[in-house]
């Protein structure tokens, strides 16, 4: 074969290939999406719901509500202490002699931690808050594994958001003779947000998604939460997708895709908000 | 403050007044703390951040300390054998209680971690063959020129792959995936697999669906993401102009990509390559829906059923509260140590290569 004519074969195979691997990616996640909502809408019915549930069949109000408590927890939590802790990693640290930034030892801790195994982090709730406090199965357990779990994400990206304003902004307001916090806190924060916002978003939806951690902290209730932070089993969303979708029974099944297409249709909420905001953002700047 | 208030010997007010009184000395003491804080605001910053910041560090320390302290006792019992043998006996529960070194524990328990740790890392590494190819293809396919409505939905769709719960692709892949392997795919690769070394695993009986393979084009399916869009940012991170040099000697596609591009992010690939090692080490619901969760025994061949780490940690929680004396439990904290152990070394090495050479950190996430 002429050189030239093999060069354009190999050439052809990788754009081949490589289009190849993108449908091998867009493909499944096509696949999984359409799948859930094709095997949950036949036999939805909206008192799913307002229906507690019973056993293995009836309703899902317990476990969403569930979920949405833990989220709205999560999301003060480890919205707090994720965005402060970006915070120090972008601003407030010193800056090391060779100009590098500062906190290596905090941003190394809070990287390591992201790479934890959920389920390890979840038997150590267990065996700590669950059975060590004597709080039971309950929703500080779950909220405190949780929060522990998604707060990487957000300082990450709190203090990529950050580190992505412009040094000028702060040399201006400096110039203007504000004060530090005040710049930080009407300036560059505010500059910030969308970034911030979409790490916060982002991470819920990790949240929203979390199942092994759940089952060792939160246990399960099929009843509506209640009013207790601690000796109170809570319901949440991935345990019927979890539980259910082995039983023997029709009903099971049905509230296993009821479940999931729930999770799917909470999650890309989260995430095309997230979207959103950064496309606004973009077209702003 | 007026001065009414400090004289001894004012009238005795009436309850209206003193509750206005009270009121006006609340708003004055939230004044002044407000007035505190934005006075020593840059402080308030410090500190709050600072504080905030130390939670992860400390949250690490805990964890590893529990987890050890937990698991110390199992330790001392199952001892090295732990990580060799095979045998998963939680002895007998109803039976008499014996203790050695001091621990108690069912009489017969015997406890070997070898095939969990054998599975977790067999369908890992077999998941980032799979990944790795497909993650670099679709990054480069990523890049390419494409209108913009199409880059937006495929993004999205990525992201949405990285954000789907485990659970969900776990019940895709039990319910959907699976089966359909086992009944078109498999037999296939099993008649023309050859006789050959590592390649011979591939041949043999198929099984359902469930087991080592199915786990890792799933494990693969949720790593993909990682890789694909560190890749892709690391990608359009690479200069133009020794591209554009690249092409103006006549260089194809293929030869840029393999010549120039890929050398320049090598390093970060690595690092996100082992990253998804990492996660995929870690995950738990998916593999524990689709490996058939037995334990006692490696997969005798790639579709042969077995179980990883984090697959047993969680399929075994109810059984393990059956054990009395506690040792199921801690058995299970042992086996989550070794897990956390093997994930955060992955994880600090891959960190440690990219950042030594690269300079820039890899992203914290899923590929979202």
């Amino acid at each position: 074969m002429p050189i030239l004519a093999r060069r354009r074969a190999i050439n052809g195979a990788f754009r081949a290939l490589s289009s190849l691997a993108l449908a091998a990616v867009v493909g499944p996640a096509a696949w999984i999406v359409i799948g859930v909502v094709a095997s949950a809408v036949p036999h939805w019915k909206w008192s799913v719901l307002t229906t507690p549930t019973q056993g293995a069949s009836g309703g899902l109000e317990g476990a969403i509500l569930g979920t949405l408590v833990i989220v709205v927890g999560v999301g003060i939590v480890a919205g707090g202490i994720g965005i402060l802790t970006g915070v120090h990693l972008a601003e407030t640290s010193r800056v090391r002699r060779d100009g590098r930034p500062g906190g290596g030892l905090l941003r190394g801790a809070s990287e390591v931690l992201s790479g934890f195994p959920s389920i390890v982090l979840g038997y150590v709730g267990y065996v700590a808050l669950v059975v060590g406090l004597h709080w039971q199965f309950s929703l500080l357990a779950a909220l405190i594994v949780l929060s522990v779990m998604v707060l990487p994400y957000i300082a990450k990206a709190t203090e990529v958001a950050l580190r992505q304003v412009p040094t000028s902004y702060r040399e201006g307001a400096e110039a203007l003779g504000m004060r530090t916090g005040f710049t930080l806190r009407r300036i560059v924060l505010k500059a910030a947000l969308p970034g911030i916002a979409t790490g916060v978003l982002v991470g819920l939806a990790i949240a929203v998604g979390e199942t092994a951690p759940l089952l060792y902290t939160a246990g399960w209730s099929p009843a509506n939460p209640k009013a207790a932070l601690i000796h109170q089993p809570i319901g949440y969303l991935t345990y019927p997708v979890w539980t259910f979708y082995d039983y023997p029974s029709a009903a099971a099944h049905q509230l296993s895709y009821d479940a999931a297409l729930l999770l799917v249709v909470l999650v890309v909420a989260l995430l095309a908000v997230a979207r959103v905001i950064v496309w606004r953002s973009q077209r702003h700047s | 403050m007026t001065t009414a208030d400090r004289s001894p010997g004012v009238p005795p007010a009436t309850l209206v007044l003193a509750a206005q009184r009270a009121g006006r000395k609340l708003t004055t003491t939230a004044k002044r703390a407000v007035h505190f804080l934005l006075r020593h605001e840059d402080s308030a910053w410090v500190w709050a951040a600072r504080t905030a910041a130390v939670v992860p560090l400390v949250a690490l320390v805990l964890l590893i300390t529990v987890l050890a302290w937990k698991a110390w006792p199992a330790i001392e019992v199952n001892g090295l054998g732990f990580l060799t043998h095979s045998k998963w006996d939680t002895g007998n529960l109803y039976g008499a209680v014996t203790k050695t070194h001091g621990v108690s524990h069912p009489a017969g328990a015997s406890y070997g971690a070898w095939p969990l740790i054998a599975g977790t890392l067999e369908s890992s590494g077999i998941a980032l063959v799979i990944a790795l190819p497909v993650s670099i293809g679709a990054a480069f396919a990523m890049t390419e020129r494409m209108p913009r409505a199409v880059s937006r939905v495929i993004g999205f769709f990525v992201e949405l792959l990285a954000g789907v719960p485990s659970v969900i692709i776990g019940l895709w892949g039990a319910l959907t995936l699976g089966p359909l392997l086992a009944r078109d795919v498999y037999p296939i690769i099993a008649r023309h697999a050859p006789q050959v070394p590592v390649l011979r695993y591939l041949r043999g009986p198929t099984g359902v669906g469930e087991g080592l393979l199915t786990s890792s084009v799933v494990l693969a399916l949720m790593i993909v993401p990682i890789i694909a869009a560190t890749t892709r940012d690391l990608l359009k991170q690479v200069p133009d102009l020794p591209k554009e040099g690249a092409r103006a000697l006549g260089m194809t596609d293929w030869e840029v990509a393999r010549r120039v591009t890929l050398p320049w992010v090598k390093t970060g690939v690595v690092g996100a390559t082992v990253l998804g090692l990492g996660r995929a080490l870690g995950e738990t619901m998916a593999v524990a829906m689709v490996t058939g969760v037995v334990l006692g025994s490696t997969a005798r061949n790639v579709y042969g059923t077995m179980t990883t780490i984090a697959a047993t940690i969680v399929s075994q929680l109810d059984a393990s509260f059956t054990d009395a004396t506690g040792f199921a439990v801690r058995t299970l904290a042992e086996a989550a140590l070794v897990l956390a152990v093997i994930t955060l070394l992955v994880n600090v090495g891959a960190r440690l290569l990219v950042r030594r050479s690269a300079g820039t950190a890899l992203p914290v996430g899923r590929g979202i």
